[in-house]
């Protein structure tokens, strides 16, 4: 085996442990049980698609996807961020009421 | 040589990912899951990151990697904080059993 087929091979590998862990987030969005998993379980996703942005960018040989990967990162800490602004707010606002 | 290190990097990075997304099926509270997910969640992405670098290496890519990782390591323990603070109230709190 020479050592570009071993890249491949890697990558092919690393790409499915990357869709496994993916899964393994939605399965965690859609059980729950409360809002705070939801937004750790985004997190997650939006850093293992970072990861999938370098894979791609290896496999296709275009730097353009590391780009991507940063975009990626900015979004979607300014997502975490909202959604815990809005779950403290919210918190707040229903213990007001009671 | 180059290929074989970025190949045993992209590994790693795919294997943390996978745990990553293990404890975040598997651990019991939100505390928990937020410390499986982020450490080994940005230590897998970066480790694939390094090893784009590697196989491009040049100094535009090294400069691109080198912002992505810093935008990683800057962000999730703010993101973790956040929610971890919004999520700390009487119901939820972090076992200490």
């Amino acid at each position: 085996m020479t050592s570009s087929e071993f890249l491949a091979l890697a990558v092919d590998a690393s790409f499915v442990m990357i869709m496994i862990s993916l899964v393994l987030g939605f399965y965690r969005i859609a059980r729950g049980p409360g809002f705070g998993d939801r937004v750790v379980s985004l997190d997650m996703l939006t850093i293992s698609i970072m990861g999938f942005c370098g894979l791609f960018a290896i496999l296709v040989e275009d730097t353009a996807f590391i780009d991507v990967a940063v975009v990626l990162a900015l979004i979607g800490f300014l997502t975490t961020l909202a959604l815990a602004r809005f779950a403290e707010r919210r918190r707040k606002r229903s213990e007001d009421e009671a | 040589m180059i290929d074989i290190i970025a190949g045993i990097l992209v590994i790693l990075g795919g294997a943390f990912s996978l745990i990553a997304g293990l404890g975040l099926v598997r651990m019991p509270d939100i505390f928990t899951r937020m410390h499986a997910s982020t450490k080994a969640g940005v230590l897998g992405s970066t480790l694939i990151m390094v090893a784009v670098g590697l196989v491009k290496e040049d100094p535009g890519t090294w400069a691109r990697v080198g912002v992505a990782i810093f935008f990683l390591l800057l962000t999730a323990p703010i993101a973790a904080h956040m929610i971890g603070r919004a999520s700390l109230d009487d119901k939820h709190r972090p076992r200490h059993e």
